[in-house]
């Protein structure tokens, strides 16, 4: 996916004008948010699991490569090829080497959000090869020739007017503004295709090392016949998804679904182990899994580690009050939101994306939802503080701050200062007690005002405070 | 250098490992996988199985039925599919093709689903009860397209197999069985998508209908 967060303010301006997403937002983002307080009422012991959900993460990511090593050698016993994949542009090799080795000339994709990061799709496609989205969502973008601005829900930013117009003009049908009559539309579009591809692309939710598995979280039925109907199929997902054990996939899966949907387990759950065999009907005859790393391992014993926890579930977007306003286009690559502004500049470098970590205003919302437990605000001001400390944000950012800290630590210097200002403050908010516009701040006060001081500070009012008693 | 290499010895690196593994990383990894610990589940709140599996059906619009026993089966899918105006024609399990569906005025087709199968009727190797799940492993007698490609899934369920949770579901699993299959399918209710202004949808590129016959 093209990379535009080094424009986000630029992205974020442009997102508050757009009337039609503004609408759009209002109107769909806060169902995930219903949902999932709702659901969550079902689980009488959500703190235990989130812990030992968390404790699940932490013990494969300490012990990443051994879990890896596990994974594959269980895998490859079973029949499948896993290869490694150092950058995103390596994945596109490998997907079009094996394409290119089988003849494949059509593949059927169901989500994966690893395959964005390396534009996956123009690649197979530049590459002479017909490559097909099946999630709905991601079947609409695919028309729309747009990024997904969700993690679960790629088209969250359509209404259904859009959907109707993209499917009228590509399958050359009368209009319909129906819902179910759309989806009908595109399963029956889709249907042949799955039919005829020769290869399946998936992404993984999960690695179980135990049993050399993929596994995959689903609800439209596409993930299983992209799984199930092309002869090969091609798992793509990162390093950090390995998991020890079936039963840590059940209890990771009790949180994922929930905290993503709102549903208590999704229509369908497909732990995938290997090659079509004497034993079997129906299934690829070859079986392949990427693991990328493309940044990941970078984060492993840095103050940033425990981002690599997270299982994608989109919790912390839904109930930003950043994203839920500026939506998903603006952070300006795959992942949005909250862990987008930490897994984003951790990827593709802070200089990138330099002002995805201000992007919050650290309220806690997303800690407080997120299944594993990620001190998502923590890690923003890691990256923060790096960003001031590698000297990347502006020089009158970086002024003011060295300003700020001396005479913050000159206490005498500070009281004088601050005895002045605050009566420049009270001059300037005037008889409403209203400050309309702050120099050098005018983007704070350009949507809001800020009340004026009294006139003395906290110290002048102590100390008088004091001589009374 | 290949690729694996780099990136085992970035992990390493970062982790603050040694360069080599230590054959104590690897034993201490393989005990855990071997105890397979559980983990915290959310209380059984119900005190039946069955009644539990059934009630949670409802919620994912699975629609659910029962009958004495297995002999009846055959009629009770037939007056499901004629409630429904749905076709007598189907395509079935090979494992139980000894049923006698023509007696029920129905006819069948044995092994792997095709794209014009409107109807498919499976077995399932056992019911999860927590979320109303039913685990459906691939295998030569349960081709996993008679539950994916037609329009309606019909599931027959023995009750003595409906387990509290999924943990307990692979541990029944691997008690009869080896080594997992080629796929391990959960189904919990039919199709569905929300992907176009959040609207749930029933019914999107797999079954629109799942109706589960507990015998």
């Amino acid at each position: 996916m093209e990379l535009t967060s080094f424009t986000f303010k630029k992205n974020v301006k442009k997102k508050l004008s757009d009337a039609r997403l503004q609408n759009n937002m209002r109107r769909f983002g806060g169902r995930f948010v219903e949902a999932r307080a709702k659901v969550m009422q079902e689980v009488d012991n959500l703190e235990d699991i989130r812990v030992a959900a968390a404790a699940i993460r932490d013990r494969s990511l300490a012990h990443l490569d051994t879990y890896l090593t596990l994974f594959e050698e269980q895998a490859r016993q079973r029949g499948t090829i896993v290869h490694f994949a150092e950058t995103a542009h390596d994945v596109n090799r490998i997907v079009i080497e094996i394409a290119k080795a089988n003849q494949v000339k059509k593949i059927v994709k169901s989500k994966s959000m690893v395959s964005e990061e390396s534009g996956l799709n123009d690649a197979v496609i530049n590459a002479g090869i017909e490559a097909i989205e099946t999630d709905l969502g991601e079947y609409i973008l695919q028309l729309a020739k747009e990024p997904p601005s969700h993690i679960i829900a790629p088209a969250i930013h359509k209404s259904v007017e859009e959907v109707a117009e993209l499917f009228a003009e590509h399958h050359h049908t009368p209009k319909s503004t129906d819902i179910p009559a759309l989806c009908r539309e595109a399963r029956e579009q889709l249907r042949p295709h799955f039919l005829s591809a020769d290869m399946g692309i998936s992404g993984g939710n999960f690695l179980i090392a135990e049993t050399g598995s993929v596994a995959i979280v689903t609800n439209e039925g596409n993930g299983r016949m992209v799984t199930t109907m092309p002869k090969i199929h091609v798992a793509i997902t990162g390093i950090e998804k390995v998991l020890g054990t079936v039963n840590d996939f059940s209890t990771i899966l009790r949180l994922l679904t929930r905290s993503a949907t709102g549903q208590s387990i999704t229509n369908y759950v497909s732990v995938m182990t290997g090659v079509k065999d004497a034993a079997n009907a129906d299934g690829p005859e070859q079986s392949h899994v990427i693991l990328v790393d493309s940044g990941r391992s970078r984060l492993l014993g840095s103050r940033l580690q425990q981002a690599l926890r997270c299982i994608r579930c989109g919790a912390c977007m839904n109930h930003c009050p950043v994203y839920q306003n500026i939506g998903g286009h603006a952070y300006g690559w795959v992942y949005p939101g909250p862990i987008g502004a930490v897994l984003t500049p951790s990827y593709v470098g802070l200089k990138e994306a330099l002002d995805l970590p201000q992007a919050s205003t650290l309220c806690g919302a997303c800690q407080v939802v997120c299944p594993v437990k990620i001190p998502l605000p923590e890690l923003m001001r890691v990256l923060r503080e790096d960003s001031f400390a590698d000297g990347l944000r502006p020089w009158h950012e970086r002024l003011s701050v060295h300003l700020w800290r001396f005479t913050a630590n000159h206490p005498k210097l500070y009281g004088f200062l601050t005895r002045y200002v605050v009566k420049l403050l009270k001059l300037m908010g005037g008889k409403s007690g209203q400050i309309h516009w702050l120099p050098g701040l005018d983007g704070w006060t350009e949507g809001r005002d800020m009340p004026a001081p009294t006139g003395s500070t906290f110290r002048d009012q102590y100390k008088a405070q004091r001589h009374e008693r | 250098m290949s690729a694996r290499d780099n990136i085992f010895a970035r992990i390493r690196r970062g982790l603050g490992l040694p360069t080599h593994p230590e054959p104590a990383e690897r034993e201490q990894a393989l005990k855990v996988l071997q105890e397979k610990p559980r983990g915290p589940r959310p209380s059984q709140v119900w005190q039946d199985p069955v009644q539990r599996f059934i009630e949670r059906c409802a919620q994912l619009s699975t629609t659910t039925e029962t009958v004495s026993d297995i002999l009846a089966i055959p009629m009770a899918v037939a007056s499901y599919l004629n409630q429904h105006h749905l076709t007598r024609e189907m395509v079935i399990w090979p494992g139980l093709a000894h049923l006698n569906w023509q007696q029920a005025g129905l006819s069948v087709r044995v092994g792997s689903a095709k794209n014009e199968d409107l109807v498919g009727v499976t077995g399932a190797f056992c019911a999860i009860a927590e979320t109303a799940t039913l685990m459906m492993p691939s295998g030569s007698e349960t081709p996993s397209t008679v539950s994916l490609l037609p329009e309606t899934h019909i599931a027959l369920l023995d009750k003595s197999r409906i387990v509290n949770y999924m943990e307990d579901a692979w541990d029944l699993y691997l008690s009869e069985h080896k080594t997992l299959p080629r796929a391990v399918n959960f189904i919990s209710g039919p199709s569905r998508t929300a992907d176009i202004e959040q609207t749930i949808i029933i019914g999107a590129h797999g079954p629109y209908r799942v109706h589960v016959i507990i015998y």
